[in-house]
């Protein structure tokens, strides 16, 4: 007998339309009404300005075209004609055996997110299609639905059944999720009276006890402490052992490669590569080189409370670089856009070499002075030369709370080359002689 | 094993009935949500549940019955006024909480899949349990007038059809909420029009004049409202009174129909891509 794939996703595309002149309220709508009848259409008016793209994207049209009904192109045509509207995924094929773990990598805007989203039935596909054989429970969030005033137990409950679970089945589990959850005794508190920490033990813990034949997971292991975090991967680990399938997304290229044996690499809504995990985090790695020379910016994103808008950095002159001597110091430049103000929020950063190992992460809490009222941060940081090695470095960014969430999260924001400048080590160039330069303190202290 | 196909949909008939009884269990927690975190860290508790109405009949009682002087057809002002209210509560208790729906859980909705009419359908029962309060509240003053003043009150046979009024009040409340929220995630205007266009819409529904007060020739207009004949026919069958006509009922019964239909139509339709645009 041939076993159907546990995923089997063909031609999946999905667009969006960004909100340049969307239509939000009644005044906007009965204007775009007036400048039609009027034999103006704004959002037409606005494709002919880039004429160029239009084509294109026309062209790639045309040869798909031949599958689909003429009604349906046209329908296409027009999304791909609007320069309003944004392709998150295009046409994305691929199969999931069960049994699998496949994790999913690629930069902020990949369609990691969306991808996630449509296999999890949270929103539709433009085209395409996907087809699911098994019960699928989805993980985009922990603690979905729990409400603060109902109590640990009553939130079990809730979130249980939310992420579509029975009450029995839950009933049957309750000592275990409590006792995985550490929080006996404050079962019949109310959840707003947890400590953050606490709130979030319980959150997964209902989900770690989820037995579907298919799980959707994004990258909810990012929050929590380290013990826990372990204990998690530990229980998901099991899960691929006992038969089921898991889709995973990361940024953390740990425990992608610890838990996945194959590795799907969006880039621009498209697949890249779809393989063995260490090529993939490979090839990613790699990419991610030559893509983010220019620094990292993005126009504006309202979803966030903090976030990111610009990150570059730059020589000792104040230019801006992605190469540096070992031995200058290198600086970064950080640009946030608050749209609400989170008390305590710090920031902080890691830096991944070329071989996919954490050198290290720097945090600040500098931010704990900055207050409401503020559009705008800048911040600027130093590393100092004279400790990464030469080589190709990955630089991830975050504002966090720290232990509870991720405001906001740029995988390799920024990619620098070190060159050798001169170092005690410049003949061992191509050899691995470690990670950092560390000045060490050498004293003869006699012969005899 | 379950299959599921996910793509992009373009039939307006496809709600998943199967799926929403495999739900079942969210549906009661979600109603047991509802009770249990309205009144939390409130002194009076549940009593909120049938203090507002009271207060609303008392309101009505001294405005529209001392000062204004409204013909309320022989009946005590007080009873006739409260079993209009009690019936209009639930419909707009319904309404105002149907129609937020989509809005109010978009963070939930955006991160985990489950059949999203159970919502609706919650608000439906939850506000349910709070009628019955509010009902047997009715039901008590109804007995006293009826044993302990000389009031104009007699019960008709037609009794029996209360079950039914009370699922035409529903049907109507999820209907316009339903609709409401599906046009609230385009126009945002909606929301803060709704607290207006409900009070418009009660005095619209003779819930403090019967329909006998409206001259002969605007009739039709309230025939067209479908609140209008549920309040009328409820008081018909408590009090014996009233000018029910069976062609308002039948376009009553029809309007609230066609309004349940169309809303979870829309609503199916408008939930599917919402997070997209929310």
């Amino acid at each position: 007998m041939i076993t159907e794939p546990a995923i089997a996703v063909s031609h999946l595309s999905k667009c969006y339309h960004l909100g340049v002149i969307s239509r939000k309220t009644l005044q906007d709508e009965v204007r775009y009404w007036w400048y039609r009848m009027r034999g103006r259409d704004p959002l037409r008016h606005m494709g002919e300005i880039a004429p160029t793209w239009r084509h294109e994207t026309a062209n790639t049209q045309f040869r798909r075209g031949a599958l689909e009904s003429t009604k349906r192109e046209e329908q296409s045509l027009d999304h791909s004609a609007d320069p309003n509207s944004f392709w998150a995924l295009r046409d994305v094929s691929f199969d999931v055996e069960p049994g699998e773990i496949v994790g999913i990598i690629g930069r902020n805007g990949a369609g990691k997110s969306t991808l996630l989203k449509i296999l999890s039935r949270i929103t539709e596909p433009t085209e395409g299609e996907a087809i699911i054989n098994g019960q699928v429970s989805s993980l985009l969030e922990i603690g979905t639905g729990f409400h603060p005033e109902l109590t640990g137990r009553e939130n079990i409950y809730m979130n249980g059944t939310i992420l579509g679970m029975k009450k029995a089945e839950i009933h049957r589990k309750f000592d275990e999720i409590a006792a995985f959850a550490e929080i006996d005794e404050f079962l019949d508190t109310p959840v707003k009276r947890y400590s953050s920490g606490m709130y979030v033990r319980l959150a997964f813990a209902v989900a770690a006890y989820l037995e579907p034949e298919i799980l959707l997971i994004d990258e909810v292991l990012a929050v929590g402490d380290e013990q826990f975090q372990k204990k998690c991967l530990g229980k998901m680990q099991s899960v691929g052992k006992e038969g089921r399938t898991v889709l995973f997304v990361s940024h953390n290229m740990g425990s992608i490669a610890q838990l996945c044996q194959k590795t799907i690499l969006l880039s621009h809504g498209k697949i890249t590569q779809f393989g063995k995990t260490s090529e993939v985090i490979e090839r990613y790695l790699d990419e991610g080189s030559t893509a983010n020379s220019e620094g990292f910016s993005v126009p504006e994103d309202v979803n966030k409370k903090i976030y990111f808008s610009a990150i570059r950095s730059l020589s000792k002159e104040g230019k801006s670089t992605n190469s540096f001597k070992h031995n200058e110091p290198i600086t970064i430049s950080i640009h946030c856009r608050i749209n609400k103000w989170v008390s305590n929020a710090e920031m902080g950063f890691y830096v991944v070499d070329q071989r996919g190992r954490k050198v290290f992460t720097s945090s600040n809490p500098l931010w704990r002075r900055v207050t409401h009222g503020y559009d705008t941060v800048s911040t600027s940081v130093i590393i100092p030369g004279n400790i990464l090695v030469p080589g190709k470095y990955f630089l991830t960014f975050a504002i966090h709370l720290p232990r509870i969430e991720y405001i906001d999260l740029v995988s390799d924001a920024l990619c620098i080359t070190i060159i050798d400048g001169g170092s005690a080590f410049s003949s061992e160039q191509g050899n691995d002689y470690g990670c950092v330069f560390v000045e060490c303190e050498w004293k003869l202290e006699g012969f005899n | 094993m379950i299959r599921t196909r996910i793509r992009p949909n373009t039939s307006w008939f496809s709600i998943d009935w199967k799926e929403i009884i495999e739900y079942k269990d969210l549906l009661w927690l979600l109603v047991q949500r509802d009770f249990t975190a309205i009144y939390k860290q409130s002194i009076l508790g549940p009593i909120w549940f049938v203090l507002q109405p009271l207060a609303t009949t008392v309101v009505f009682t001294v405005i529209f019955g001392s000062i204004a002087k409204i013909s309320t057809e022989s009946l005590p002002p007080f009873i006739f006024y409260m079993s209009g209210t009690v019936l209009w509560n639930y419909f707009q208790g319904v309404m105002n909480g149907v129609s937020g729906v989509l809005i109010v859980n978009a963070g939930i909705f955006s991160k985990v899949y489950f059949p999203r009419l159970l919502v609706p359908f919650s608000l439906v029962v939850s506000n349910l349990g709070q009628f019955i309060l509010n009902f047997l509240m009715f039901v008590g003053f109804y007995l006293y007038y009826y044993y302990f003043t000389p009031a104009n009150i007699h019960p008709s046979f037609w009794i029996g059809l209360l079950p039914l009024l009370v699922i035409q009040c529903a049907a109507i409340g999820l209907g316009v909420g339903l609709w409401l929220s599906a046009l609230t995630v385009k126009y945002r205007d909606l929301r803060f029009a709704l607290p207006f266009f409900s009070q418009l819409w009660m005095y619209a529904t003779p819930i403090v004049y019967p329909v006998s007060l409206v001259p002969e020739q605007w009739r039709w207009i309230v025939a067209l409202n479908p609140m209008a004949g549920v309040v009328e026919l409820n008081r018909f069958i408590f009090f014996g009174l009233g000018s029910v006509s069976q062609d308002i009922l039948m376009v009553s019964f029809f309007a609230s129909l066609l309004l349940l239909v169309s809303g979870l139509l829309i609503f199916n339709r408008v939930q599917r891509t919402f997070v997209d645009t929310i």
